[in-house]
């Protein structure tokens, strides 16, 4: 491959090109397609933080996996599809082994590489965000949408309203208004929440936000007029604290606006200021630096000096937590791999997905892991790459989140089947024969 | 020295109009073409192919659409990503809707689609001139992506408005390698670049040239503004369209609304800025040097500084330097690549003996 580079630009390019990577022992290696700048960089410094600070956690104070260090290398996408396909191009071959998990952080990077990751034989993770029905494993093999999707979520937060309704029945008759980010990723919450409209008897007022959002004054005029009994804020960046703003300007009680994990971070209340006390967001993963697993990033990584966040304040914000609970699953994956391909010994990303797949972190994993309460209890299988699918809710009392439910169930069957029906299309689009998953090992 | 045209003669009209009258520039190009058309798709990897070399010829494609819609005809556009858009969701729906339809016949139906969008919003244009156009193009790049993520029927009701391309087939053929669909992407370019090359030659490029040069006086002279700026936002449109499509289908194999949005069309607007505006070749240079700067920077930074700085730092710095770097060429020279490219070539007629 160098060679052909070599005669493709001379020697100073492919200097630049070749991997850098010499060490002798066995590695695994991680690639990472971060973006710290460009419109999404409070997001994705947060979370590129928090997961790279867990993997150096595992390299400083376990020595690696089972000895094996990991290593990693950044790649700036700025959250571009074009840049992520490069990235994943680029670090796709590095390594020893070649990366071995892909995880974009960026629904448009899943699809582009959706495709490609098959054809490489390299596993896929998006928690939280990407293509919903690739939770069907057995006509997406390599990917893994975990913990909980789009859906799941919507499906959660209708049943946290349930609770506080004190009944899904008492849900009937209800109006709930859907404000969504006018785009694809907006739109993903329309087909749910119509099913578990007919469902419940509820009504919903879907009302759109044109991109960016930080003007939203007809849009509220709408919630005024219709009154609502909960509004859900599907929405993102700048949006979001325009949306708190408003909302506090109408008079709409913030404890009735629920928003989704892209609208319950630190960065969209702080601006709202005052006015985001009581208002309430769905996460798969909680704020908060008192768990174990936190202490210890900052016992054994910021003590030598070798964290990744520059500003140490956020340690422990959802974003940064989000990083970790990114960190735990690749990790783990690899720990799981390793119990069936050899202890100690660099996976290649075949024996990475196996592990993916096999995935089982229930209470006890997570007790020792330190991460009791931080993320729900995971369990992956062959045709269930989503999980739990289960969120917290969680308050923002005007200088941190709360939390103030357990891990919420989604209506299971009924997403279950949306996503079967979808994957189902998608197989026959394609032209894929389904795994059958009583085969798999 | 060897650039020298010493002892070439013309003898006949078609040796005096060919696009390359110099023998060595001929030689030249003919090396270009046997080198990316030939030697690439064997040596290059496979990350060279798919990360580099085809989105470079895509985008050149995009460039060269506004290119000649700004550079030759003088009209400012705004919306090149969005034709794109229109583009990559006809070929897709073409496609998907029309039984066995051959992958060629929809790109120039995607083309086609592009153009007559291209036109709709074209009309503007027989009224308002310059930053006033501009925004009126800004227009059909709003529209056009709304549109597309409004109406779920272009994207078959996906619940995401993503689409994912199907099999580029040709005559059988299924184009699936990245050698394969780089080597169909480069031959598609080269025509349309040989196409374009041509019209700017021809009747239709000089009526574009006299339009935008000074339309009343081209009106007093003959030319037909309404038929001359239409035709010039069809062709645009086209070449958008159809590299649109190939983005879609060659290079990241999924089409959404999003993925084209204003930052696109700006980045087309400055590939052709830093390229050279009115040039066919400053397409391809400004597309080159838009593309393959930010790669190159995100490779070198790092290796210069390691991991001293953190990453953060690393990611802004090569945005300055991004910036800085289009400044200085700007500054150097204002017309742009192809002309830097054009004074070495004139220098390099008179090297060694100057006087």
């Amino acid at each position: 491959m160098k060679l052909k580079q070599t005669v493709l630009l001379g020697a100073a390019m492919a200097g630049l090109l070749a991997s850098s990577v010499t060490s002798a022992a066995e590695e695994q290696f991680i690639g990472l397609p971060s973006y710290r700048v460009g419109p999404y960089a409070a997001g994705g410094v947060g979370i590129f933080g928090g997961w790279i600070d867990y993997m150096q956690l595992i390299n400083e104070r376990d020595g690696g996996v089972n000895g094996v260090k990991l290593t990693w290398e950044e790649c700036e996408t700025e959250y571009n599809n074009a840049r992520g396909v490069e990235c994943y191009e680029r670090l796709k071959k590095k390594g020893s082994t070649g990366n071995t998990l892909f995880q974009p952080v960026s629904t448009g990077i899943t699809y582009s590489v959706l495709e490609k990751v098959a054809q490489d034989k390299i596993p896929m993770v998006t928690i939280g965000y990407g293509r919903t029905d690739a939770a069907d494993g057995r006509v997406f093999p390599w990917v893994f949408p975990m913990i909980t999707t789009y859906w799941s979520q919507a499906s959660a937060i209708v049943n946290y309203m349930g609770q506080k309704e004190g009944g899904m029945d008492k849900l009937k008759g209800k109006k709930i208004g859907l404000l969504y980010h006018d785009s694809a990723y907006g739109k993903e919450s329309h087909a749910i929440m119509d099913k578990l409209a007919a469902k419940h008897g509820f009504e919903v007022i879907k009302i759109a936000v044109a991109h960016p959002g930080n003007e939203q004054q007809s849009q509220w005029l709408q919630i005024r007029q219709a009154k609502p009994d909960y509004v859900v804020l599907w929405g993102w960046g700048v949006m979001n604290p325009t949306a708190i703003k408003a909302a506090a300007k109408t008079g709409y009680p913030r404890e009735k606006l629920i928003g989704v994990w892209w609208s319950g971070a630190e960065e969209d209340t702080v601006p709202a200021g005052a006015a985001a006390k009581g208002f309430v967001a769905a996460g798969f993963n909680v704020a908060g630096a008192n768990y174990p697993v936190v202490a210890d990033i900052k016992k054994h990584v910021y003590g030598k000096d070798k964290g990744n966040m520059e500003d140490k304040s956020r340690i422990g914000s959802v974003y940064y937590n989000r990083g970790v609970v990114h960190g735990i699953i690749t990790v783990e994956g690899i720990r799981k791999a390793q119990e069936k391909f050899g202890k100690g010994k660099s996976l290649t990303g075949e024996q990475m997905r196996w592990g993916l797949e096999n995935l089982n972190l229930d209470d006890a994993r997570l007790k020792a892991l330190g991460a009791t309460g931080f993320m729900p209890p995971l369990k992956i299988t062959c045709a269930d790459h989503e999980g739990p699918g289960k969120v917290k809710f969680q308050q923002w009392d005007g200088t941190q989140w709360k939390a103030i439910t357990d891990w919420v169930e989604s209506d299971r069957p009924l997403v279950r089947g949306m996503i079967e029906e979808s994957a189902a299309a998608y197989a026959k689009e394609k032209g894929i024969k389904p795994r059958d998953c009583s085969k798999e090992s | 020295m060897l650039y020298r045209e010493a002892g070439q003669f013309k003898a006949s009209y078609a040796e005096d109009a060919q696009i390359f009258p110099i023998r060595q520039d001929r030689i030249g190009f003919w090396l270009l073409m046997l080198v990316f058309g030939v030697a690439v798709p064997f040596l290059a990897s496979e990350y060279w192919l798919k990360a580099i070399l085809i989105p470079v010829l895509i985008f050149s494609l995009a460039a060269l659409g506004l290119n000649i819609l700004t550079g030759y005809a003088g009209q400012l556009s705004l919306g090149s990503a969005a034709f794109m858009a229109v583009g990559a969701f006809a070929a897709y729906n073409f496609i998907l809707r029309i039984e066995g339809m051959p992958f060629l016949v929809a790109l120039v139906l995607a083309g086609l689609t592009a153009a007559a969008v291209g036109i709709l919003f074209g009309l503007p244009s027989l009224r308002i001139k310059g930053f006033y156009l501009a925004v009126a193009t800004l227009a059909a790049q709003f529209f056009i992506v709304w549109a597309l993520v409004k109406f779920p029927w272009f994207s078959n009701n996906s619940s995401s408005g993503v689409v994912t391309a199907q099999d580029v087939t040709i005559l059988g053929y299924t184009f699936a390698t990245p050698e394969a669909k780089y080597v169909l992407t480069f031959l598609i370019v080269a025509f349309m670049a040989l196409l374009a090359k041509n019209m700017v030659r021809s009747s239709t490029g000089r009526a574009w040239m006299a339009v935008r040069d000074m339309d009343v006086a081209a009106q007093v002279i003959g030319f037909r503004l309404m038929r001359t700026k239409l035709l010039a936002f069809a062709v645009s449109s086209f070449y958008c369209g159809v590299a649109g499509a190939l983005y879609a289908y060659t290079y990241i194999g999924t089409v959404e609304p999003e993925g084209f949005n204003l930052d696109l069309s700006f980045k087309i607007l400055f590939m052709i800025i830093i390229g050279g505006v009115g040039s066919i070749m400053g397409s391809f240079l400004g597309a080159a040097f838009i593309v393959l700067l930010p790669i190159f920077l995100d490779n070198f930074v790092p290796m210069i500084f390691g991991d001293s700085l953190g990453a953060g730092f690393v990611s802004n710095f090569q945005l300055i330097v991004f910036g800085g770097l289009i400044i200085f060429f700007l500054i150097v020279e204002p017309h742009g690549l192809a002309r830097l490219w054009q004074i070495a070539k004139e220098k390099l007629r008179l090297w060694p003996f100057p006087h």
